[in-house]
């Protein structure tokens, strides 16, 4: 395991040396200052403004940030949709698909609209390239672009000395398309192709193969797509079994950098933040709180992975390491990437966002399940997506900067703005909505012939995972899921042939992740618009300070103790029992 | 309201054509011209026409002359993919294992000394207690891609015990090949080594070819 513990460690190393540059550049780029970029991107910019009719440094409150937040998505959602629905007639569809049902579709767009990318449909089985590139890839910039601007706002929200404004949501947009999302998209997407993700528009080609049978070799733009994937946060793959496909994940360097572009906007934000709030000290505060729950979970899920399953040890496999095999659980995994680079892509894409996969989930331990379930049930704020998991994270510290204030008696004060009823109130919705959504869906699912139906391990602690897994990933807005549930993205797969429900699960689901990301993005910018109007107070001695080891420690102690308290009687129905016994079901 | 509207609309059809059509076909162009061979999926030529994709297993079932991939739950499919989605206390997947266990014990343990050293010498199928202790795990679970390009090199080396008799060829000769067609960690770090089974095959059919 040595080696395996070696590359996780190069990994975190790598990403801890990345938080500091990119760092500096976003808040460079957030506060309009010039950065490398700017002879180059700056007439495109402003042309932009232009074309979309901005003012870029017309200010706007938070009711007027929501708003054309809102309004901007829901057009986008309305477009997105569309496109889906009338596939037939678009270009760039050398397979001829025709539109899926409606309601699939309408999954599919709260899916993308929400940063989510929860996937009930295969890729390549059922999206043209025109749907991938003009509608998907599309939503992959727009939406994590979206989610990286209110947490600018509420960084702005907290900072600001007097007055209502929170910035302009227009210019966030386009700045951040334009200074971070898109230049570090182009020269992934080459480095990828470089190393054999695949890029291209041609039909499929049927090959005979060397033993003398035919294989489809699959065509597509897939790199462009994949590199925006990783790094919004968003997830979605161009096939169906996602990174694991070795056209969008070939090499163990391709894992690598696929990796670093999921984590690297999320951490560095909380140095962006430290840097615009003027004590890089608050940063590191949070970004330690992350790692050290992120770390924990790393080290779980490979240390569980490396141990095997019961159905693999009552076969009689044996699944210890030994000269020249990895030993394991390979089951659903890929050579190139092992035990350990499946096990750290499994907790870095849950504690994101992301949702991308390279290994299958459904496959796991229990034990290497109950940490996928544990991260989206800590809200997704150990990192988080990109932009949605430091505004989760900063509730959190609000939150923790309340219990603190009441253990000690003070009123709480966070960078000397006082908190009080008003944001204590917003900051428990926004904590509490998300959890809401996951237990209500789940339940409604589990209890109802209609959800059950889209089970796929049958009814047992897999099937009851699988139910609880798919509403906590949508609603985290995560979309990595134990890919058995619902079986219409898998028209081939035994056992799936002709699965009901699908409408049930299309529509419970998309509401979902609608609700659970924009209900908190209007509590965060509410949040953000309260605090902008607040005086600043200096320090005094009795303020509780949010810079070191002891608030980082009570911070984890929130979110382990908000995310257990929600979560943990259901985690024990389906990971934990299964991780517990060596009964079959 | 009315000027968000407006203002939503044209970002809608702006960043559609910029994001959604502009910047995948530019990339396509560049990476057409630059890594055309990769761009179109790394495909492998022997015998003067297309055999495959290095980044693409294939099936060689019931074909002993060939080194095996791993088992797949999608038949080697290179457009269709899913998971098997098989739990880790799942009683099919324990099927599922003990099958390709005895199929792959079958196949290889006549040719094996040390799948045989188990110091019974049976042949019985039923038998084969220590013999299963020296499969690798990847031998007998299948892959996520369902088209895992590789296959451990401790399942190579013992399957190449089958393809050097069957072959009538010296094993250090196979095992020659197996290094030769082992892709190792990235950088020398990163990833798992394995060895690629399609390139593998193809050298086998250049250096001895069959019939």
């Amino acid at each position: 395991m040595a080696q395996g513990w070696l590359q996780i460690a190069i990994f975190l190393a790598v990403l801890v040396a990345l938080v500091k540059p990119v760092g500096i550049y976003m808040a460079r780029v957030f506060t309009n200052q010039r950065v490398f970029l700017s002879p180059v991107v700056g007439p495109i910019e402003r042309l932009a403004y232009k074309a979309l009719r901005v003012r870029p440094d017309e200010g706007q409150d938070w009711k007027e940030y929501a708003r054309s937040l809102i309004v901007f998505s829901l057009l986008f959602w309305i477009a997105l949709y569309l496109i889906l629905r009338t596939q037939g007639v678009h270009p760039f569809n050398p397979e001829g698909f025709h539109s899926a049902s409606w309601d699939l579709n309408f999954n599919t767009t709260s899916s993308f609209i929400t940063n989510t990318n929860w996937q009930y449909y295969g890729g390549e089985t059922t999206l043209s390239y025109f749907s991938q590139m003009a509608g998907l890839a599309v939503q992959n910039f727009v939406s994590a672009a979206v989610g990286i601007a209110v947490v600018v706002a509420l960084i702005r929200g907290i900072v600001a000395r007097s007055g209502r404004e929170i910035g302009n949501f227009w210019q966030d947009l386009v700045r951040i398309l334009l200074y971070i999302l898109v230049p570090i998209s182009i020269i992934g997407a080459l480095f990828l192709v470089s190393q054999g993700v695949i890029q291209s528009l041609g039909h499929a080609t049927v090959i005979h193969t060397l033993a003398g049978g035919t294989q489809t070799l699959a065509q597509g733009p897939v790199a462009s797509q994949e590199v925006i994937k990783e790094l919004g946060t968003n997830g979605g793959g161009f096939f169906n079994v996602n990174s694991a496909f070795p056209f969008e994940n070939s090499t163990g360097l391709t894992n690598f950098f696929e990796l670093l572009l999921i984590l690297v906007i999320p951490a560095a934000l909380t140095y962006t933040y430290g840097r615009m709030v003027g004590s890089q000290r608050q940063g590191w505060a949070i970004f330690s709180a992350m790692l050290a729950l992120f770390v924990v979970g790393v080290a779980v899920v490979y240390m569980a992975e490396q141990h095997g399953t019961p159905s693999q040890h009552l076969a009689g496999l044996n699944t210890h390491t030994f000269s020249g095999s990895t030993g394991g659980n390979m089951e659903g995994k890929e050579q190139r990437f092992g035990i350990a680079d499946t096990s750290l892509w499994t907790a870095v894409t849950t504690v994101t966002s992301c949702g991308a996969v390279n290994g299958a989930f459904e496959s796991l331990t229990g034990l290497g399940q109950a940490v996928p379930f544990a991260n989206l049930g800590f809200s997704e704020v150990i990192f988080g997506g990109v932009g949605a998991g430091l505004y989760s994270m900063l509730l959190y510290v609000i939150l923790a900067v309340f219990i603190g204030g009441l253990m000690v008696g003070r009123t709480p004060e966070y960078l000397g703005k006082k908190i009080q009823a008003r944001e204590i109130k917003l900051v428990a919705l926004g904590v509490l909505v998300t959890p809401l959504f996951t237990l209500l869906a789940s339940g409604l699912a589990s209890a109802s012939g209609l959800g059950t139906r889209s089970i796929y391990a049958g009814i047992n602690p897999q099937g009851f995972s699988e139910t609880l897994y798919a509403y906590l990933s949508q609603a985290n807005n995560n979309g990595s899921a134990l890919a058995g549930y619902t079986g219409f993205i898998q028209p081939n797969a035994p056992g799936n042939a002709g699965a009901f429900g699908i409408s049930f699960a299309d529509l419970l689901g998309g509401a979902v992740m609608i609700g659970a990301r924009f209900l908190p993005i209007l509590f965060v910018l509410a949040v953000a618009g309260s605090l902008a109007g607040k005086k600043v107070s200096p320090a005094g001695l009795g303020t509780m300070r949010t810079d070191n080891p002891t608030f980082v420690f009570l911070l984890v102690g929130v979110v382990i103790l908000v995310g257990a308290l929600t979560f943990f009687p259901a985690i024990l129905l389906g990971p934990i029992v299964q991780s517990l016994t060596t009964r079959l079901f | 309201m009315r000027r968000d509207l407006t203002t939503s609309l044209l970002a809608v059809v702006v960043m559609t054509v910029f994001l959604g059509l502009l910047y995948p076909l530019a990339i396509t162009g560049v990476s057409q011209v630059l890594f055309p061979g990769k761009a179109n999926g790394s495909k492998l030529s022997f015998d003067g026409r297309v055999v495959g994709s290095s980044l693409i297993g294939q099936d060689f079932k019931g074909k002993p002359a060939y080194f095996q991939s791993r088992p797949s739950a999608t038949e080697y499919s290179g457009n269709v993919t899913y998971f098997s989605n098989l739990g880790p206390n799942s009683l099919e997947a324990r099927e599922v294992v003990r099958k390709n266990l005895h199929r792959y014990l079958r196949r290889e343990a006549p040719y094996d000394p040390a799948l045989r050293a188990d110091g019974t010498q049976s042949r019985d199928i039923g038998d084969f207690r220590s013999r299963r202790q020296l499969v690798p795990v990847d031998a007998v679970t299948e892959s996520a891609s369902g088209v895992d390009p590789h296959i451990s090199q401790a399942n190579a080396w013992i399957q190449a015990h089958r393809v050097a008799a069957v072959r009538h060829l010296p094993l250090s000769q196979v095992e020659d090949l197996i290094s030769a067609n082992t892709d190792g960690r990235s950088l020398g770090l990163l990833g798992e080594p394995g060895v690629n089974v399609l390139e593998l095959n193809i050298a086998l059919d250049k250096e001895a070819p069959l019939r």
